[in-house]
């Protein structure tokens, strides 16, 4: 009993991993998404890329997502860059820091610091406030320096102080369950694009713990055969 | 001369005679594999000194191939990482052994010097292994250290100015030597390389020496046991081999084959499906690029060293000094040192120890894991006690209580294992 204890608690730092929950809606992204992932990179590129970079994610990775090196150089290359560049952005971060204030960070591994719950719900959070210099502000970024680039999409919202809840006061091109799938799709391929191996880490690995499994029994085999004589 | 004739054998025979006659080979292998009789009765606890053996060459081997990638200079240290995780190939299954590895190894490494403290495995004649193992523990701490610099994201920054930081509180000297060690007035460039000095080549020399010598005198005196019954006092009259006892090879390797396919299992599981391990094996706030303008919110050391932090955080200033927490923190890994003459029992192992001396380490484990959770959060995770404690945050009082706790089972143990009430030990090793 106490033996059993003993191996429990060793154990408990490691088995107490279970994430923390800030307490905000868990992001409705799919990584075997393919289509998903393709309209997130295009809104990505279309949108993020003119301020932020990632410097890490070359645009010919993005095969892993279904696209072939001609769509990407003639959809998605668009001042001159090669397809095995990484994605830079044009912006001096000099300048970027005298407009904003702050340079904006590179989003290469954005979700892999803030998760894609945080993702999501942060770039649904914009409301309109006018004591911030950009007449933006987020619920889940507190005067954040970035002003919110999609208000065409999603329209204008307003902080309800009361409840804390944000209320659309101003609809944009696109209605709730659109906007909320568009920025579903763009956290998705952020997500891919923090670590584009994940999904064939994930399937390698079950081919390695399957051979284990086989090495497994051999060597039980192997264990008792030389022990059986040991009284 | 005739003996030095060249024989013209082909066969393996032939030519370990040819080897033993220049290398002794043949008695180093019976030496220390096929004669080298082990107690029969290891446990469970036994598998994790192989395992740690197999964890050093993982690391060595890993991280020779992460060094062919890496650049270890502030402004290229992160991206590296990436370029890594990326496009080296495999890269990003090498990066992640390398990384689980770290703290697998501490896993590792605590079940087996908690395999020694319950088998009084420290005890006569054994004091000399385990401070060599007391050595290696210190050296792993400081190899784990200097390595989490070098993907110089904010957590290894924040981490390394604040470990450096410690040594500045020393009284007069102390901010001429956090200097002298960063290199520069603040965690910087200059640190960065010589972290990576002491991670690649120093230190792996260092822990590579003490883990032979480790072993050179652990196979001087034989391995302990779960029953810490002496198997060399029982010994066959006619051979001199010990009754209880059975050739390390192939009885050994057979067994922790199985142990090492075991753990790889438990490896590959988080290598492959959960490398982060929810921010504690990589911590989430290291994908963000170090940056000395910014200091995170919450700093706090990767999850092996967060017993020791707590300690750190325990203790209050005195005369404004945060020093006496750093001299307790350093007890704390130093206390185990101690072991083989704070320990008075008559017998070696939990099995025959009374009630007393159980109860004493449970408390200490327990004592050790709320230490260790407490060092993951802030000091403000449970809330403030009310004005009757001058609103004293929760979580560090109970810290306090668990320092204390945690450094009564040494000093207190030279009274309560003498005291405490054994039971008969039996003559020959139990077995099934």
């Amino acid at each position: 009993m106490i033996k059993k204890l003993f191996v429990l608690i060793a154990f408990l730092p490691i088995v107490a991993f279970a994430t923390s929950g800030i307490g905000i809606e868990s992001a409705p992204i799919d990584v075997s998404d393919q289509a998903s992932l393709q309209r997130g990179a295009r809104t990505f590129i279309n949108n993020c890329l003119n301020c932020h970079s990632a410097n890490y994610m070359r645009y010919n990775r993005l095969v892993d997502i279904g696209l072939t090196e001609k769509e990407i150089k003639e959809n998605l290359l668009f001042a001159g860059e090669k397809v095995g560049d990484t994605m830079q952005v044009a912006m001096n971060p000099n300048d970027a820091k005298k407009w904003f204030g702050v340079a904006p960070p590179d989003l290469s591994v954005e979700v892999r610091a803030r998760g894609v719950d945080w993702i999501y719900a942060y770039l649904r959070g914009f409301y309109k406030d006018a004591s911030t210099p950009s007449g933006w502000n987020n619920i889940v970024f507190r005067n954040v320096a970035m002003p919110h680039v999609l208000y065409q999409l999603q329209g204008e919202q307003v902080l309800n102080e009361e409840t804390q809840t944000l209320e659309l006061v101003k609809p944009g091109r696109l209605n709730q369950v659109e906007y909320d799938a568009f920025v579903a799709d763009l956290t998705n391929y952020m997500a891919y694009m923090a670590e584009p191996a994940k999904e064939q880490r994930k399937k390698l690995g079950v081919a390695v713990l399957l051979f284990l499994a086989v090495l497994l029994v051999l060597a039980k085999k192997l264990k008792a055969a030389y022990w059986k004589d040991i009284k | 001369m005739a003996e030095h004739k060249q024989k013209t054998s082909t066969s393996a025979s032939g030519l370990r005679e040819w080897v033993d006659r220049r290398l002794p080979l043949s008695s180093m292998v019976k030496a220390h594999l096929t004669e080298y009789y082990a107690p029969k009765n290891f446990n469970f606890w036994y598998f994790f000194g192989s395992l740690a053996m197999l964890l050093l060459v993982m690391q060595i081997l890993t991280g020779i191939f992460l060094t062919m990638h890496y650049k270890p200079s502030a402004a290229e240290a992160f991206a590296s990482v990436e370029y890594i995780m990326r496009d080296v190939f495999g890269g990003n299954i090498i990066r992640y052994m390398h990384s689980t590895g770290a703290s697998m190894f501490f896993v590792v490494i605590y079940m087996h010097m908690f395999r020694g403290v319950i088998y009084g495995s420290y005890r006569t004649p054994r004091e000399l292994i385990w401070l060599f193992g007391v050595g290696i523990f210190l050296a792993l701490m400081g190899e784990a250290f200097f390595g989490y610099l070098l993907p110089w994201g904010q957590m290894s920054y924040w981490g390394a100015q604040v470990i450096t930081s410690l040594f500045g509180t020393v009284p007069f000297i102390g901010p001429d030597i956090a200097e002298w060690l960063r290199g520069d007035y603040l965690t910087a460039d200059a640190t960065l390389n010589r972290f990576f000095a002491f991670h690649v080549i120093a230190l792996p020399l260092v822990l590579l020496g003490l883990v032979m010598v480790h072993l050179v005198a652990l196979h001087e005196v034989g391995s302990n046991n779960p029953d810490g019954i002496e198997i060399k006092e029982q010994k066959d009259k006619a051979t001199g081999i010990p009754l209880d006892g059975i050739p390390f090879h192939p009885y050994y390797t057979v067994k922790d084959i199985v142990g090492v396919v075991v753990f790889l299992m438990v490896f590959a599981s988080i290598v492959f499906f959960a490398p982060e391990m929810g921010g504690y094996f990589l911590e989430h706030n290291n994908f963000v690029p170090a940056n000395p303008m910014v200091t995170p919110e919450h700093i706090a050391p990767v999850w092996y060293f967060t017993p020791y932090y707590s300690i750190l955080r325990a203790v209050p200033p005195i005369l404004n000094s945060q020093f006496p927490g750093v001299v307790a923190m350093g007890l704390s890994v130093v206390v185990f040192a101690f072991l083989p003459w704070l320990d008075k029992s008559p017998v070696k192992s939990i099995r025959y120890r009374g009630v007393l001396y159980k109860r004493w380490l449970a408390a200490f484990v327990v004592s050790f894991v709320i230490l260790g959770y407490l060092g993951t959060e802030p000091s403000n995770i449970w809330g403030q006690f009310g004005t009757w404690a001058s609103g004293a945050d929760r979580a560090t009082v109970v810290a306090r209580v668990f320092t204390v706790i945690y450094f009564l089972f040494f000093l207190l143990m030279p009274w309560y294992t003498a005291r405490d009430k054994t039971k008969p030990v039996p003559e020959r090793v139990t077995y099934k």
